[in-house]
């Protein structure tokens, strides 16, 4: 049985879109490690903005500019105390965890060496695989994977095999997209810094169900991305430590990265500006501080104990049905369950939910490498979040069980 | 028949369910009576991208007549591509140029032509009428 500390009806009051129908059914939303949900406080914090105080930000003299960069720094230092980081500089605005690994991958390229290695978990989204072959192939930097067992989790002997003093960079999702695993982050942060290699982790999948503390961590580079936790899209960040942030190269020109420019030369600005080119996604921004507000106030420990019970209770309703194979079973993993249903695709099962207001994810999720892995074409992933229910597992099972009758 | 006769046709079939589960389960049914690809044809330039499940699809000329065979991995792809080839094949390429696919939305399948949708049934039909547009400047 799940029991909470947390009231779910009143949770769900704040979410306008889970009153929606879907094909004539109530929504059923089981995608939220693609993108979560928005709040009416974060459609508030959006509303208002432009409502109020739209204004470019960082040079206006006028007071709505000033209003405008007040509420967006303010967000600045809520996501640096949400995430334990020293300095506020050391927090850099993108548009979201992607655009913040190419940043670093980039930056990287003017410190690697042919033959320097970099080494990144088997359980990568595209995204974290893409930007380091580019990098590698820019400067005959050697990409090396960590690889991972059968339960989806990454073999901890063979990433301390692989590092050594050629080691510069080590690159692993917090929490794997595609199977839900927690991965061992301090661990790996410690072993690379002992060889002196950098440490980047992607908390994109994490940072819904976990409260890092990034100084406690002493990771190198942190990223995450607003709308995966209760924020818009288009908005995220890049964690980096000080020293990092100033010997990286900047990443785009424009505005607001520059000091002084002349014809002759440009000196760029102080952090966290040098990584901020251009007007940034300011209501973005203002409102990520908002879901930040919004998912303090329910509190991480209880989003955890909640999310943890309603995955131990969908879990064990799912392998009750015949033939279904969940994939990653991972000891330490978060709220996601991939799974097939022997002979029957994937998609077929999505389609079918879909027509019963479920909305899950189906597909290879970004993570080819993974359903090579496990030979198989892609999965169905359910990912649930706080505001979903025990009695929305229980449409997700009927609904998993009638497409098997229909589809098998 | 022409085209549009078969279109008629499988509309007819169509209108006799009242629910999406009983047209899909129809659907699916179509899916198992689809004229399979030979193995030799499943190569990965035979295969609509754009969906993501697998589908492969064949055309060669009998005579003046364009005949397709197909297969996907997943069943509900597979029955949509067997609508699609019950209504083009064994038909002259011009005819298939010029045909439409209209017929789709009214057996209730609308949310499949959206170009977006990942099933890709509008790779699926783009495809069936390049081999068309193909065949027919050779016949030319």
């Amino acid at each position: 049985m799940v029991q909470s500390s947390l009231d779910i009806q009143t949770i769900r009051k704040d979410f306008p879109i889970l009153n929606r129908k879907v094909n004539g059914k109530p929504l059923v939303y089981l995608d939220n490690a693609a993108t979560s949900q928005t709040p009416q406080q974060v459609i508030d914090a959006i509303v208002e903005y432009y409502h109020g105080y739209n204004a470019n930000i960082h040079r206006g003299v006028h007071t709505l500019s000033q209003e405008a960069t007040d509420a967006y720094e303010a967000a600045r230092h809520k996501i640096q105390h949400h995430f334990s980081i020293a300095k506020s500089h050391e927090v850099i605005l993108t548009s979201g965890t992607t655009h913040s690994i190419n940043l670093v991958a980039n930056g990287f390229s003017s410190f690697l060496k042919k033959g320097d290695e970099i080494l990144v978990s088997a359980m990568e989204h595209h995204s974290n695989i893409v930007p380091w072959q580019m990098l590698c192939e820019r400067t005959g930097g050697v990409l090396k994977v960590i690889p991972m067992n059968q339960n989806g989790e990454l073999i901890m002997e063979e990433y301390h095999a692989l590092l050594s003093e050629k080691t510069k960079l080590v690159f692993c999702n917090h929490v794997s997209n595609a199977l839900g695993t927690i991965n061992p982050i301090e661990e790996i942060i410690e072993a690379a810094h002992k060889v002196g290699a950098a440490v980047l982790i992607d908390g994109a999948q994490a940072a819904a169900h976990i409260k890092p503390d990034l100084q406690a961590l002493d990771v190198d580079f942190y990223t995450v991305s607003a709308h995966k936790m209760c924020g818009p899209t288009g908005v995220g960040i890049l964690y980096g430590k000080e020293e990092w942030l100033k010997k990286l190269p900047p990443y785009q020109g424009g505005g607001e990265m520059i000091e002084e420019v002349t014809f002759e030369k440009t000196t760029y600005a102080d952090l966290p500006h040098k990584f901020e080119a251009g007007t940034p996604n300011i209501c973005g921004g203002i409102a990520f501080g908002a879901a930040l507000d919004y998912m303090n106030s329910i509190g991480f420990e209880a989003i955890a104990q909640y999310e943890d019970e309603l995955i131990r209770y969908a879990t064990d309703e799912l392998l009750k049905i015949d033939g279904l194979r969940i994939y990653g079973t991972a000891a330490q993993k978060t709220s996601v369950i991939s799974f097939n249903i022997e002979g029957i695709h994937p998609y077929d099962i999505g389609t079918i939910l879909d027509k019963l207001g479920i909305a899950v994810r189906t597909g290879h999720h970004c993570a080819q490498p993974i359903m090579d892995f496990y030979q198989i074409p892609g999965t169905v992933r359910a990912s649930f979040s706080f505001y979903n229910t025990k009695e929305e597992v229980d449409v997700l099972v009927e609904g998993v069980k009638r497409s098997k009758n229909m589809l098998a | 028949m022409t085209i549009t006769e078969i279109q008629e046709e499988i509309v007819d079939e169509f209108s006799m369910f009242d629910d999406w589960m009983q047209r899909y389960e129809y659907m699916i049914e179509l899916g198992k009576s689809l004229p399979l690809i030979e193995e030799q044809y499943k190569t990965d330039d035979n295969i609509i991208k754009g969906c993501q499940s697998k589908v492969w699809v064949h055309a060669e000329l009998d005579n003046d007549k364009l005949v397709f065979t197909a297969d996907s991995d997943a069943i509900i792809t597979k029955g949509i591509i067997a609508i699609l080839i019950r209504a083009f094949s064994n038909q002259k390429p011009q005819d298939i140029i010029d045909s439409d696919t209209e017929f789709i939305d009214e057996i209730g399948l609308k949310e499949h032509l959206s170009p977006t949708r990942a099933n890709g049934l509008v790779s699926m039909v783009k495809q069936l009428k390049l081999y068309a547009i193909a065949y027919q400047t050779q016949l030319n």
